[in-house]
């Protein structure tokens, strides 16, 4: 298995070598999540000026638009983790898919709710069926059903399968449902609403935006990598429960 | 060709003959229909408005219900096997299953519609393109139903699951069906929403054959 000559992808086929490298990574990341999270909230919350327009609440977007960069950049890899799966037939693609959905569905959820914080004061609404916010309430929606999917099917290989036609579904759909929706949505909104980019972003409030989105990057990973692990072990005990069971 | 026609023709034949297997689909498009007003009020003028609407969602809601059945029946008394075992395409097979469906349900809840927006109250120039919107519209949401029905196939009660995997996917066919309806309320050109609901439709039938004949593949093996 650990043939030099074997494509490098292939090396992690092997669980042990994966949560052995799973093992040595989390340590370290989780840490560097945390610094990065500590530089990231206190550039936010100290050092970044209030919004002359938005006063301080500007600073939920310091939460709010990284987790939104997530929410899509997790279901992009679940595509592709969804390509390594159907394609390849990797056994690690099939876990990274499973332990990505949650973690997504959890940003999305972030989005939504930090939007909806931000909305109140600002468009002194909770919810407003603006064509971004629907467009990420349909993404969450997407992500529930790849996660009911998952929990439906009991044998783990044949749900990763069809888990990852509908995640490819999805993905290929992703576009014209944004589209559809932008599309209603000016047919339905008045113009008035203002922007949620509004003016350009500036200086002092973007080194600060980069670090979170860097440390939401550092965390998904870690988690990610927690995840996979304990889902290794989880299918590794049912396998040995149902040898033990066998035995008998 | 001749394993595409037995089973569209296999299909057909055993909705008419299975109990109400065809009609129930209608029926129930009625009585969501017949009910809404209980609900909304007996308001001429608010139902009316939503008519268009209502009549696209109990049209998604009567195609989602029984398709969770479409394999599963198949797949009980071993015809799917026969399918996965045939030298034929599965893909052209799945598409065969899914005309069937349609030409049960979409057809007959497209044709009934001008009727019920009769009930209510829809403007009469608006008739005409709503039936056009759902003709061409409830395709789309067969086609893209095939897709979870494949994917739920060996699950006991897949029907409220098929219901959460299908319906974001739906939403763009939702939302021009509806907007063709509305605009020809209005009195206003409605071409470019029935184009896009048209390419909807075409989008559907060209990834959901393969994506459904792929799934059902992948849970036999």
């Amino acid at each position: 298995m650990t043939d030099a000559a074997t494509p490098s992808l292939w090396r992690f086929a092997n669980p042990a070598v994966f949560n052995r490298l799973a093992d040595r990574l989390i340590v370290p990341l989780a840490i560097l999540t945390a610094l990065m999270f500590g530089w990231g909230l206190y550039g936010a919350f100290f050092v970044s000026p209030a919004d002359y327009q938005q006063g301080e609440t500007i600073r939920i977007m310091f939460i709010h638009v990284p987790s939104a960069w997530m929410s899509m950049f997790v279901y992009a890899g679940m595509s592709l983790s969804a390509l390594g799966t159907l394609i390849f037939r990797h056994p690690m693609a099939d876990v990274a898919q499973k332990a990505a959905a949650p973690l997504g569905a959890g940003f999305t959820l972030l989005c939504l709710v930090t939007g909806s914080l931000w909305g109140k004061p600002m468009w002194g609404t909770w919810w407003e069926w603006d064509a971004r916010m629907t467009s990420v309430l349909v993404l969450f929606l997407i992500y529930i059903g790849v996660i009911a999917l998952w929990q439906s099917i009991e044998e783990p290989n044949r749900a990763g399968r069809a888990v990852a036609i509908l995640t490819l579904v999805g993905a290929v759909n992703l576009p014209i449902i944004k589209f559809s929706v932008d599309w209603w949505s000016t047919l339905h909104q008045p113009a008035s609403v203002f922007r949620l980019d509004g003016p350009t972003i500036h200086g002092s409030m973007l080194g600060p935006l980069m670090i979170m989105g860097i440390a939401f990057l550092l965390l998904y990973i870690t988690l990610l990598l927690l995840v996979m692990r304990a889902e290794i072990m989880n299918r590794r005990a049912e396998r040995l429960e149902l040898l033990a069971a066998e035995a008998e | 060709m001749t394993a595409f026609s037995a089973i569209l023709k296999r299909d057909l034949r055993l909705a008419r003959r299975a109990g109400a297997g065809a009609g129930l689909g209608l029926m129930f498009f009625l009585t969501l229909i017949a009910i809404t007003p209980f609900a909304i009020g007996a308001d001429q003028k608010l139902i009316a408005r939503l008519a268009p609407a209502l009549l696209w969602l109990a049209a998604l809601l009567a195609t989602l219900l029984g398709l969770d059945r479409l394999f599963q029946a198949d797949d009980e008394d071993g015809v799917l096997d026969q399918f996965l075992l045939s030298d034929g395409s599965l893909t052209l097979l799945v598409l065969a299953k899914a005309i069937a469906h349609w030409l049960v349900t979409g057809l007959p809840l497209s044709l009934a519609a001008p009727m019920l927006g009769v009930m209510l109250a829809i403007e009469p120039q608006a008739m005409l393109p709503l039936m056009l919107s759902l003709l061409i519209g409830t395709p789309a949401l067969t086609l893209i139903g095939l897709v979870g029905a494949a994917l739920t196939i060996s699950l006991n009660r897949g029907g409220l699951l098929l219901s959460i995997l299908v319906v974001p996917t739906a939403i763009p066919t939702l939302i021009f069906g509806v907007a063709v309806a509305k605009a020809a309320a209005a009195g206003q050109d409605f071409t470019m929403p029935l184009m896009v609901l048209g390419g909807t439709t075409l989008f559907a039938l060209a990834i959901s054959p393969f994506a459904a004949a792929f799934a059902l593949r992948q849970a036999r093996q």
